[in-house]
């Protein structure tokens, strides 16, 4: 199925919980709401003509400019993006979601800000989800094991964000 | 305490059979690297497994966040560095993708004789480690003889055994030097033969079968449904190899070239050569499935670096041009997956217009094929933990990245 196609089709069955697309990227995506995620990813994975049995990877992106004045041109407001890559075993074709999350939840630094889990959907989740978690600092809701995988369980601060700060020392290691 | 018993039933319940946590790793010679797991068991039965990862953590994607793309290239050997070059072409392929390039005629034909040479050798690795793994030494040493022959050749061609850096965004560094193809061919006349030796040695010897047949039995469901890649997959009889059914930009690389993939279908393995009998005990998606798919993907790499040389001495163009290092990049992002010795490796490279990539994500194939240990070896012996771990061929470069 082509890209346009799908996105009526889902447009038509989900409505709003759609949030945006791009077709004209080099890999077209198509935005999903934090809040339609699990419902439109079982979707894609039970609908035959789809079947998205295979999930790639799951990651994010931390869109923010540490630099005031390249912060002042940019053209977006700063968020995280998660992106899903699917694709079909049965019809080797492929598709990718996103979803916007802000950077911290009700503007409170610290707080993580939720997303649902998909990993009942897709086992691969619950690995990509615990990296997502552990490198970008974002919370999966009904996760059955959402810890630090590649960082130490006592590692403070979520790396791949772009204001993360190195620590000083880790446990009498002098870091910097 | 006294040593007679009055009641000879009551010595049952001094017995402890307590479950046990028994730690395996991280620096446990069969775990293929830092790997930990903790396994929870009774007796010698293992109810449940939980690996450990991130001993190897290099911050390769923060990293590469603040280099040019050319400049991470050496970051990617040190990923799989048992596969250097096939790592490299995989970023490569991202990043033209990006740039919507096409290397030249002769540049693409030099690309798939590297990456099948690479196969061969890791999966040599994968090969040897293996029956170590499960105690015997000797095929390791026949494994390093042939595999020492390929980084020979790969250190001819850009002075590094093990992190090449060779392949790289645009094409090669440089072009395969003088004489370089007869060797090649020489070399591959000479192995071919020699794997006869390694399926003597392995794959139907009896003491091998018994500890991989009908071991860690995987189910294709399974296997899509834990997004395993590669080997792993295809051992499952799952018909899926990114090199007829990725995406264009890579399966183009193959075109012109005849080949099969290497999976069991309608009950057999392709029979374009002669290949050891599958033994009755062994059951698909098992241990010794896996390895098997690894050995014929061995012969079946070796048919493609001779079509890939008589490809190449009547290729045109060059080996291509390495991108400046200070290029910029069109705004955009790519996701590509390529099929890497131990399965689909994919980059994800987010690019805001400048010459450094905004994002640069690795998916690698090992992480997804590791996550599926824990199902695999719940109810398995102690004993077969190394078999089933080993059967996956993991490296913890690329899982710990």
């Amino acid at each position: 199925m082509s890209e346009p196609a799908l996105l009526t089709q889902l447009q038509q069955k989900f409505g709003d919980k759609i949030a945006g697309s791009n077709l004209e990227n080099i890999d077209p995506w198509i935005e999903i709401t934090p809040a339609g995620i699990v419902e439109v990813c079982q979707h894609l994975r039970q609908e035959p003509s789809l079947a998205m049995d295979y999930l790639n990877s799951i990651t994010a992106v931390d869109y923010l400019h540490t630099d005031e004045k390249k912060a002042a041109r940019a053209n977006w407001q700063p968020h995280l993006e998660v992106v899903y890559h699917l694709s079909s075993m049965r019809h080797k074709h492929s598709l990718v979601l996103k979803v916007h999350l802000p950077r911290w939840q009700d503007d409170q630094v610290g707080q993580l800000p939720p997303l649902p889990s998909v990993s009942h959907i897709w086992s691969t989740a619950n690995w990509h989800e615990r990296e997502v978690y552990d490198l970008l600092g974002i919370q999966f809701t009904g996760h059955p094991d959402l810890r630090r995988i590649l960082c130490p369980e006592d590692w403070i601060g979520h790396p791949l964000r772009k204001d993360y700060q190195m620590p000083q020392e880790y446990h009498g290691i002098r870091a910097k | 305490m006294s040593t007679t018993i009055d009641d000879p039933r009551v010595i049952e319940f001094d017995v402890r059979t307590d479950e046990m946590l028994v730690n395996m790793g991280p620096q446990h010679p069969s775990t293929h690297g830092v790997l930990r797991l903790v396994l929870r068991t009774d007796g010698e039965v293992v109810s449940e497994v939980t690996p450990h990862i991130g001993y190897l953590h290099r911050c390769a994607e923060k990293i590469g966040e603040n280099l040019t793309p050319r400049q991470w290239i050496p970051y990617t050997d040190r990923m799989d560095y048992l596969a250097g070059m096939n790592m490299n072409l995989g970023w490569s392929l991202t990043v033209e993708k990006l740039l919507q390039y096409e290397p030249p005629e002769k540049g693409r034909h030099l690309r798939v004789i590297i990456t099948e040479l690479g196969r061969i050798a890791s999966h040599l690795v994968g090969m040897g480690a293996y029956g170590l793994d499960l105690g015997s030494f000797s095929p390791f040493l026949y494994a390093f003889r042939e595999r020492e022959k390929i980084l020979d050749l790969f250190e001819e061609v850009c002075g590094a055994r093990l992190t090449y850096s060779y392949l790289t965004v645009g094409g090669a560094t440089a072009d395969l030097p003088a004489g370089w193809l007869q060797k090649c061919a020489k070399f591959l006349d000479q192995f071919e033969p020699i794997i006869a030796e390694y399926h003597t040695l392995l794959t139907s010897n009896a003491i091998f079968i018994k500890r991989t047949a009908g071991i860690g039995v995987m189910s294709p469901a399974m296997a899509i449904d834990y997004g395993t890649s590669g080997p792993v997959l295809r051992g499952s009889g799952v018909d899926h190899d990114l090199r007829r059914d990725g995406e264009e930009i890579y399966t183009s690389m193959y075109e012109g070239y005849a080949f099969e993939v290497i999976v069991e279908k309608d009950g057999h393995y392709p029979r374009d050569h002669q290949y050891p009998t599958v033994p009755q005990e062994a059951v698909l998606g098992d241990c010794w499935h896996r390895f098997y798919v690894r050995m014929l993907e061995v012969m079946q790499s070796i048919d493609l670096v001779r079509q890939g040389i008589e490809h190449y001495r009547t290729a045109t163009g060059s080996h291509g041009q390495p991108l400046k290092l200070n290029q910029k990049l069109p705004p955009g992002e790519v996701y590509l997956e390529t099929e890497a010795p131990r399965g689909q490796m994919g980059f994800y490279l987010v690019s805001d217009g400048g010459t450094i990539p905004w994002r640069a994500r690795a998916r690698s194939s090992c992480f997804c094929n590791l996550a599926v240990t824990g199902p695999l070896c719940a109810g398995c012996l102690i004993a077969d933990v190394p078999a089933v771990v080993g059967s996956l061929d993991i490296v913890m470069g690329e899982i710990d990245r």
